[in-house]
């Protein structure tokens, strides 16, 4: 069990496309990825999180630094492509209603 | 009360990359017991909660430690134990000690930690933890619909 992560830049935003699964012992893994691409103002970075096939606290607690630290440098995280489980999980933890979250690419 | 069919016990090293391996025995045993996709993925979600806490918290990080994890296996209901004292434990006997959980913590829904135990609660039907002797916790999730704390959700849908 193994999570993979892509990622692809252009001028206006990173795109990041995650692969497997996100739990205590793949987080740690993603959020030192992810957390760099965060530096600089104004960052647009879009996860791709169709791939992902299972989620709980530990990704949660990964997007949620993501999500803070680009709002402190006046970026921001789009989250797209969610299957339903994982929808449901940023429901339930009432992350849906903070985040930008959308089941289809986003554009 | 109905007596336990059948029950399973793992013992795994206390290292997050075992989590996984709960995680597809559970799943294995919730769609054998004909649990619906949806509820296999909540009662994944809320088992490996459960195990990461136990991984995260029960031991310092040179020592290591084990966690065991049992499976209660009933007609109408599974029952998950994860227990963090190392122990084995006599599944009947703990679950008779432990008291009801029911204080939920307030959930800071920006911390980036610390919504494990929420999303067991709202993920299982019952859930109770006790703290001696380790940190043991207890969920159970029923099969089919007719539980009492469903009873808002089925009604909530056939008003709808």
């Amino acid at each position: 069990m193994k999570v993979n992560i892509e990622k692809h830049q252009n001028e206006k935003e990173i795109l990041v496309s995650i692969t497997g699964e996100i739990d205590a012992y793949t987080a740690p893994k993603l959020r030192e990825e992810l957390l760099p691409l965060t530096e600089g103002k104004n960052k647009v970075i879009t996860v791709n999180l169709k791939d992902v096939s299972y989620m709980d606290s530990t990704g949660l607690g990964v997007f949620v630094g993501l999500f803070k630290q680009l709002n402190k440098n006046d970026g921001e995280l789009k989250l797209v492509e969610l299957s339903g489980t994982l929808k449901r999980l940023f429901k339930i933890t009432g992350l849906s209603n903070i985040m930008n979250i959308t089941e289809d690419g986003g554009r | 009360m109905k007596h336990v069919m059948d029950y399973i016990e793992m013992k795994i090293p206390a290292k997050p990359e075992y989590v996984g391996v709960i995680r597809l025995t559970i799943s294995g045993i919730a769609s054998t017991m004909g649990y619906t996709y949806e509820q296999i993925e909540d009662i994944k979600i809320a088992v490996s909660e459960a195990c990461t806490n136990a991984v995260q918290h029960a031991y310092p990080e040179e020592e290591g430690g084990e966690v065991i994890v049992g499976f209660g296996i009933y007609e109408d209901k599974l029952e998950t134990m994860v227990a963090d004292s190392g122990q084995s434990f006599n599944f009947l006997q703990k679950k008779a000690e432990l008291g009801p959980y029911t204080e939920s913590s307030t959930v800071d829904q920006l911390a980036e930690g610390g919504l494990g135990l929420y999303l067991i609660e709202t993920l299982m039907d019952e859930v109770r933890v006790s703290n001696t002797s380790g940190v043991s916790v207890f969920m159970v999730k029923y099969l089919g619909e007719e539980r009492e704390n469903h009873d808002k959700a089925t009604s909530d849908r056939e008003t709808n």
